[in-house]
């Protein structure tokens, strides 16, 4: 318990990503909450990405971190862009209302 | 190692109770806010670990973008988030059913998970304790993973002009520039002049 190694870390990473997916179940009808808790899975695979890193020496988790990061970054700004444009044209942001945009 | 330990669980238990808040918060703002403090526990967990650049990238990534950008959102969008959480105690069940399975298996998996030797020898570059952590990353971001540096670069581009492009509105009756009717605007185009009989005045059609 004293002694903090690598399984603490992805355990760590396994709950939050655990949170992560309970929270889609739970939120079925707000958007923001579903975009949240997908932030929440990504942090919690760039924790076990780190700890190995950290666990091996390796660097090269670290890196690949750093995409991770960088494509959060993207999928949170066109999927709140989508969500505007959606609001836009519908006045809400009802999940069930999303399927009226197929063709 | 005990000061270590300890600081581990509390920002662990920080980060775990603050994520269960996101996932359950009535308030939507709320919810952003210990999202904040999620992102900033778990960037002190990287600064511990030793991943010092990544933990201040997160703060500087999720915190100053990410969160910032959820918040605008959030408070830009007229919505009622009391009508979006109808449902919420009905889904509970069958959530906390997959979330149960789901910590089993990873706890599972986590526990009996053995790694080979040969699979540390692996990994080729180490991390040497002569540089520091934004040193050794750099070293490697700019020379073994340049052409995956340009690809992200690429994809932050693409995300910017897509949402630049799904939210830009043209806007009418907006006056813009338009230099060659500008330029080639002549003399006529815009004076004319008028005899003015006294007493009688002039009418102008604009």
């Amino acid at each position: 318990m004293i002694d903090i190694s690598l399984g603490h870390y992805l355990f760590l990473g396994a709950i939050i990503f655990t949170i992560g997916i309970v929270g889609i179940f739970l939120n079925r009808k707000n958007v923001i909450v579903l975009l949240m808790s997908i932030e929440l899975i990504l942090i919690s695979a760039n924790i076990n990405l780190v700890a190995f890193s950290v666990y091996l020496q390796d660097i090269v988790g670290q890196v690949f971190t750093m995409f991770v990061l960088t494509v959060a970054a993207g999928e949170a700004a066109i999927g709140l862009a989508i969500l505007v444009v959606f609001f836009r044209n519908k006045g809400s942001i009802h999940v069930e209302d999303i399927n009226t945009l197929k063709g | 190692m005990l000061a270590h330990a300890l600081i581990f669980y509390l920002f662990s238990f920080i980060a775990i109770s603050s994520s269960l808040a996101v996932i359950s918060s009535k308030n939507t703002v709320h919810a952003v806010f210990f999202l904040i403090l999620d992102f900033v526990s778990i960037s002190c967990l990287f600064i511990m670990m030793g991943a010092e650049y990544l933990g201040m990238l997160t703060l500087i990534v999720y915190v100053g973008a990410v969160a910032v950008l959820f918040l605008f959102v959030v408070m830009m969008l007229n919505v009622n988030f009391k009508d979006l959480r109808t449902g919420f105690l009905s889904y509970l069940p069958f959530g906390l059913l997959i979330g149960i399975v789901i910590i089993i298996e990873l706890g599972m998996m986590i526990g009996t998970w053995k790694y080979k030797d040969s699979f540390i020898k692996t990994s080729e570059i180490k991390i040497s304790s002569k540089v520091s952590n934004t040193e050794a990353l750099g070293n490697v971001l700019y020379t073994d993973f340049i052409h995956y540096f340009q690809i992200s670069g690429i994809i932050l581009l693409v995300a910017m002009i897509g949402a630049i492009l799904l939210t830009f509105r043209q806007k009418e009756n907006l006056k813009r520039q338009d230099i060659t009717k500008q330029v080639s605007r002549e003399r006529d185009d815009g004076v004319s002049l008028e005899e003015v009989e006294s007493f009688k005045g002039v009418k102008l059609n604009d």
